[in-house]
């Protein structure tokens, strides 16, 4: 018996259609703690490789017969040891290719939907990290918001689609992971929006994305609205898209809401967040179907794979807008925030044109939950 | 300090700085200390938490030059 390869494609797979799996994860426990492959019905077993250099012996009776068993680890070499181990102990085991650093990089296309005149909308859906990033396609252009580092990804999308793309937009200066959204602009031709609050250090040209700004997608017109939405950042901007859709950014998470402290300046924003959740968000159509770019627990997923949920059932469901008291709301998101994701400083020097690590520097950084909510 | 033995796994990726550590230590005595030069970062959590969990004491660990060595007292 051999150990088999799977992809990270494969195992997003697994997670979107609510398979089982078992995860036979031989990373350190302090890594396994903060952060894994996430899935409704996967199963867990941690044991550090370090532990199984004499022999896997002591694991299999932990190990289930009836269930897939897959070994990962950070990078891959030490999982396709524990898998070889396994395969001659007369175990069916499998091994990540490129370990939870695949798993990070990996982005899985799923339709949100159908839009008037045969317009599509996407949510690229990144499992690894929980970012979700956005593709407005219609009768030959596209506009993408929110786009990660994988450029190729949204650009060979756009030619498999047949289609332009035109506007790019980052709702904000993520501090989380490293944008794609200027290269992707430099490579298409495509115009490239920032909001100009937030791109006060920037060294690069950039489109100010302000208020109210609008741009249609393609001959339909399918309409993409800039809304101002500060709070966790100064510039922080959402989308209306065809008068349907609320792409929030980083402001409003389907269990969670954004956290203000990532620049480092949490207390001067709360005000802001309270506006745009309790006052700006209000005045919208409860219809709207809201699209975050994030999500922080795999629960976060519907079905279908899309992270989506009308705005009006947030309103009643989402702790983060049902604080009726504003100190405590203060309290909440400035208080016992939890850690600050990976890098999150040099995340945002990258994001501002000042510094370019190479490839794999980049996958170091971004390494890690993406933490950009508190709940 | 004194080393008994020094063992180069420079250029080595995971698995092997941990599999060559293992093995090194297995050919020293108790109470002997062991020198391990790794430049596969990850090796960083790993050798620690690998002599933790088999009860050795990493006496001292220091990175130069892009080089981490580790110096490890057989258990």
């Amino acid at each position: 018996m051999t150990a088999q390869k799977w992809s990270a494609a494969k195992v997003a797979r697994k997670v979107i259609d609510n398979e089982e799996l078992f995860i036979l994860d031989v990373r350190n426990e302090d890594a396994f703690q903060d952060w894994k492959i996430e899935g409704h019905k996967f199963d867990y077993l941690n044991v550090p490789y370090f532990e199984l250099l004499d022999g896997v012996e002591e694991i299999l009776p932990q190990l289930p017969t009836d269930k897939e068993v897959l070994v990962v680890c950070a990078k891959e070499g030490s999982s396709v040891m524990v898998a070889e181990m396994l395969a001659e102990a007369g175990r069916e085991a499998a091994y990540l290719k490129g370990g939870m650093k695949s798993w990070s990089s990996y982005l899985e296309p799923v339709k949100v939907a159908d839009l008037n005149n045969g317009g599509e909308l996407y949510q690229f859906v990144r499992l690894g990290k929980g970012c979700l990033s956005y593709m407005v396609i219609s009768e030959g252009e596209a506009a993408i918001i929110d786009a990660v580092r994988f450029t190729d990804v949204f650009i060979d999308f756009a030619k498999e689609k047949g289609v332009e793309i035109k506007h790019v937009f980052d709702t904000h200066l993520h501090a989380d992971h490293i944008s794609g959204g200027r290269h992707i602009a430099a490579a298409t031709g495509a115009t490239y929006y920032l909001p100009p609050e937030d791109a006060t250090e920037v060294v690069f040209e950039y489109t100010a994305l302000t208020d109210d700004l609008n741009v249609k997608i393609g001959a339909s017109q399918i309409d993409v609205n800039a809304l101002y939405s500060p709070g966790h950042t100064i510039g922080s901007t959402s989308f209306v898209i065809d008068d349907k859709f609320l792409l929030t950014g980083d402001i409003l998470f389907i269990d969670s809401i954004g956290r203000p402290d990532l620049a480092g300046v949490a207390e001067d924003w709360v005000g802001d967040l309270r506006e745009t959740l309790y006052s700006r968000y209000r005045k919208l159509a409860e219809d709207l179907v809201v699209l975050p770019a994030h999500f922080m627990i795999i629960d976060e997923l519907n079905e279908d794979g899309t992270v989506a949920r009308r705005l009006g059932d947030l309103f009643k469901e989402n702790h983060g807008l049902n604080i009726k008291d504003e100190e405590e709301f203060r309290r909440t998101v400035t208080d016992n925030l939890p850690p600050q994701p990976n890098s999150h400083e040099r995340i945002r020097q990258v994001n501002m044109g000042k510094v370019a690590p190479d490839h794999n520097e980049q996958t170091e950084m971004e390494i890690g939950p993406n933490r950009c909510a508190v709940r | 300090m004194n080393i008994t033995k020094t063992l180069d796994a420079k250029g080595l990726a995971c698995p092997m700085p941990v599999v060559r550590t293992k093995k090194a230590i297995d050919t020293i005595n108790s109470g002997e200390i062991l020198e391990v030069l790794v430049t596969d970062k990850g090796a960083l959590s790993d050798i620690t938490a690998w002599a933790k969990s088999g009860g050795h004491t990493l006496l001292e660990q220091k990175t130069e030059d892009d080089i981490l060595y580790f110096y490890i007292q057989k258990v």
